[in-house]
Formats: structure tokens, C-alpha cells, sequence
């Protein structure tokens, strides 16, 4: 059980750093779209840490997953506009 | 487990917003709502955990007599699963706004538009 | 500045809400009401091992047809709003450099076996974790790495429209079934139960949770294929 609960605030921790990543306006859009995708990934590992892997498995299919291509459609497109 | 679930869930809500609220990137805002829409999902699932119980999905290791006693709550997950399917369509219509957005003003500042400011 | 100062204040304000709600939670020993409802009731009544599922595509398969309508509307927009203006023929005119081998051949070998498995996440959505939605999710993706392959390939949108209707209108014909058949709109029971955990057992969920498979899979086809359809600005 202590092993589940460190497990669980160290995914945690990380998903609060990758989503400090993700809106820090100083570096690349893409990689704020990656660490956007990356907080999905994590929060689905701590979905199936808390039994829910019906939840788990959605997030990662489609938070993580589809979102992150549908940015990277529209970013491939508006190339000037990112460093508005 | 729950307390640490939510307390990431609340965190990230903060931090989604506050990226929302001061980027001036129409990207970055909908990225940042992402972030704000993966906290919400995390405190909903918390809210339905009940400590040292299994997924609600019956089988030889959750038998039906005993499903009461041993799986969590459900309905919080069957309305997850409905706001992240809602979720990344909302997210397909603010992308594709903001391509409009892009191609009618050649810039993705939030300040730029401001047709209807006056 | 100044803005910046209201923005933390409003989120220092929002963020005593939260601590207010977190300090008043107290997590249930037991399950409540309608959720006990449900863990009792599953397993005879509707015959599906994944309550979640059940609950989904049964208990509260109206909401589940909202969902769908939802994203129905969601990808009609999207290729309203990106279809002004756009040229006909094959892409903007661009030359792209080839893909490479490995990603064609790759490509090849995947595809089909990333359509079985989304087929078979679809098809077991009353057995196993996963289900219409996450299986849907799957077919895109393998539409999504054809796309990625070629970024100038036209997918065939009236055959996504064909696949999306006839789901959504099969859909719909079965739920009205449920009140002629058996117990009301979307009631499972048009078929056996069976036993509980077998293929062919829970009614008609495998049914109906794989034409909602087909409709979200066509719709997150359609919204990738016109997000890849856009031209460079």
C-alpha cells in the first residue's frame, strides 16, 4: 500500500511539472504541446492507480493520443503565427 | 490516494487557468484548457475512489455476491469517460477556430482581434 | 502587470475554494445508493462483467446518444468551418519529400492489425476494460497513420459519412427496438442475456457498443482528415 501511495505522488509530482512546462510561454509550442501530452499520459497511469482502467484506457487513447495530432495539424499550418 | 488524485486534479485546474488567463497565444490557451480539462477529469475519478477496493468490472476475482463490498464507485468513471470523449471535440473546434482566426488576421495574438471591442 | 495581479487573485480566491471543498471531503466507506444499485443489479439484469459499460450503454444509454450527437455536431463544424474556399485536386500543390521506407512498409504491416484490434477492444467492451469509444479511438489512429504516411491522401469522405450514418441510424433502430421488443428506449434485452462473461451474452450491448465504435471512429476520422486537409497559410 506505502508503495502504491509513493507511486502515486511521485506521478504526481511529475504531472504537476509537465503541465508547469506545458503553459510556460517562453519556449516552443511544440514542446508545450508534448508536455500537454505528457500530463494526459501520466494522469492515465493515475487513473488506472485509482481502478479505473475503462478511464485510463480512454485518456490514453484520446487525451494523449488524438489531441496531440490534431495540435500538430494546425501548428504544421500556422508556422508564423507561433511566435505571436 | 484519493487526497493525492485530488489535490493534482485542483492543481493542474489552477495552473490550466492561469496559463489560459495570461498567455496571449491562441495556441497556448487551448493548450492550457487541456491541461484545466485533465485536472477536472482527475478530481471527478478521485471523488469516486473508495480505499482498498478493485475496478468495478466482475470476474472470477470480484465474484457478484461480493461485488458490493469489493468495487468502487462506477458512475464517476461512466461521466469521465463521456467529458474526455467531449473534451477533445471541444478541443478539434477551438483548433479549428483558430486556424480561421490565423487565416483571416495572419497572426495568432489574442490582442490583434478585437473587431468587436469598442 | 496589473493584469497579471487580478489573474493571481482571482486564481488565490479559486484556489480557497478548492482547499474549502478538499477539507470538507470525507471519502465513503460504502458505496452509495445508486452506485450499490448498480453492483447488485448489473449482473442479473443486464448480464455485462463491465459495470462501468453497462452502465454507459444501458443504464444511461440516453445520455450515451447525446454523447454521440454531440460529436457528431462537433465534426460536422469542424469541416464546415475548414471547408470554405478549399481548392479541389490533390493537395496545395506542394512538394513533400516521400516517406520513408520503413514508415510505408510499416504503415502496410499495422494498419490492419490496428483496425483488429480496435474491432476487438469494441467488440469486448462488456467483458474487459475498454469499449466503443477507446476502440473508435483506435480506428482513427490507424486512419491518422495512413494520413501520416501520405500527407497528401485524400481519405474518402463519403465513404466516412456512409460508415457514420448507417451506425448512427442502426443505433437509434436498435434503442427503438428495446421499447417494441422489450422494456424501453435502448433496454439490452432484445436479446438472451447468456452468461455472465461469455462473447455473446449482456443483450445487445455488444451490438450497439459496436456501432457506437464505428460513428466515434468515423467522426475522429473525419475531424483528423480535414485538420490534414487544411492548406499552409
Amino acid at each position: 500500500m506505502t508503495l502504491l501511495i509513493a507511486m502515486s505522488l511521485l506521478l504526481s509530482i511529475t504531472i504537476v511539472a509537465a503541465a508547469l512546462l506545458a503553459i510556460r510561454g517562453s519556449q516552443s509550442l511544440a514542446i508545450s504541446i508534448l508536455a500537454a501530452g505528457l500530463v494526459s499520459l501520466l494522469a492515465s497511469v493515475q487513473f488506472l492507480l485509482l481502478a479505473a482502467p475503462d478511464v485510463a484506457m480512454t485518456e490514453a487513447a484520446i487525451g494523449s493520443g488524438l489531441t496531440t495530432f490534431l495540435f500538430f495539424f494546425v501548428l504544421g499550418r500556422v508556422r508564423g503565427g507561433e511566435h505571436d | 490516494m484519493a487526497y493525492i488524485a485530488m489535490t493534482t486534479g485542483f492543481v493542474l485546474i489552477l495552473i490550466g487557468l492561469y496559463g489560459a488567463l495570461t498567455n496571449r497565444n491562441i495556441l497556448r490557451m487551448i493548450v492550457a484548457f487541456t491541461v484545466a480539462n485533465t485536472g477536472v477529469n482527475l478530481v471527478m475519478v478521485a471523488v469516486g475512489y473508495l480505499h482498498g477496493r478493485t475496478a468495478p468490472i466482475l470476474d472470477a476475482a470480484v465474484p457478484v455476491a461480493e461485488a458490493v463490498e469489493r468495487i468502487i464507485d462506477p458512475v464517476p468513471q461512466a461521466l469521465v469517460l463521456t467529458a474526455i470523449v467531449i473534451g477533445v471535440g471541444v478541443t478539434a473546434l477551438m483548433l479549428a477556430y483558430a486556424y480561421k482566426l490565423y487565416e483571416s488576421k495572419r497572426t495568432l495574438d489574442i490582442s490583434a482581434f478585437k473587431d468587436l471591442k469598442w | 502587470m496589473i493584469r497579471r495581479l487580478f489573474v493571481v487573485l482571482l486564481l488565490f480566491g479559486l484556489a480557497m475554494v478548492f482547499s474549502g471543498l478538499m477539507a470538507g471531503y470525507s471519502p465513503d466507506e460504502v458505496l452509495n445508493l445508486s452506485a450499490r444499485y448498480y453492483a447488485e443489479h448489473t449482473a442479473q439484469d443486464i448480464g455485462a462483467a463491465n459495470i462501468v459499460t453497462a452502465i454507459i450503454v444501458t443504464f444511461r444509454g440516453l445520455d450515451t446518444l447525446g454523447e454521440v450527437t454531440v460529436l457528431f455536431l462537433t465534426a460536422a463544424i469542424v469541416g464546415l468551418v475548414l471547408s470554405h474556399g478549399r481548392r479541389e485536386g490533390r493537395g496545395s500543390g506542394r512538394e513533400l519529400p516521400p516517406a520513408g521506407e520503413l514508415l510505408t512498409t510499416g504503415t502496410r504491416l499495422l494498419v490492419p492489425l490496428i483496425l483488429l484490434l480496435g474491432a476487438y477492444v469494441f467488440v469486448n467492451g462488456h467483458l474487459t476494460p475498454g469499449g466503443g469509444f477507446q476502440g473508435g479511438a483506435i480506428l482513427a489512429s490507424a486512419i491518422l497513420l495512413l494520413l501520416l504516411t501520405d500527407p497528401l491522401r485524400r481519405i474518402s469522405h463519403r465513404l466516412i459519412t456512409a460508415i457514420e450514418s448507417t451506425a448512427g441510424l442502426v443505433f437509434v433502430g436498435i434503442g427503438l427496438l428495446g421499447i417494441v421488443l422489450a422494456g424501453g428506449f435502448l433496454d439490452n434485452r432484445i436479446l438472451p442475456i447468456g452468461s455472465l462473461g461469455e462473447l455473446f451474452s449482456a443483450g445487445a450491448i455488444p451490438i450497439i457498443y459496436s456501432f457506437i465504435g464505428l460513428k466515434v471512429g468515423a467522426e475522429f476520422s473525419s475531424m483528423l482528415a480535414h485538420l490534414s486537409e487544411t492548406e499552409d497559410l
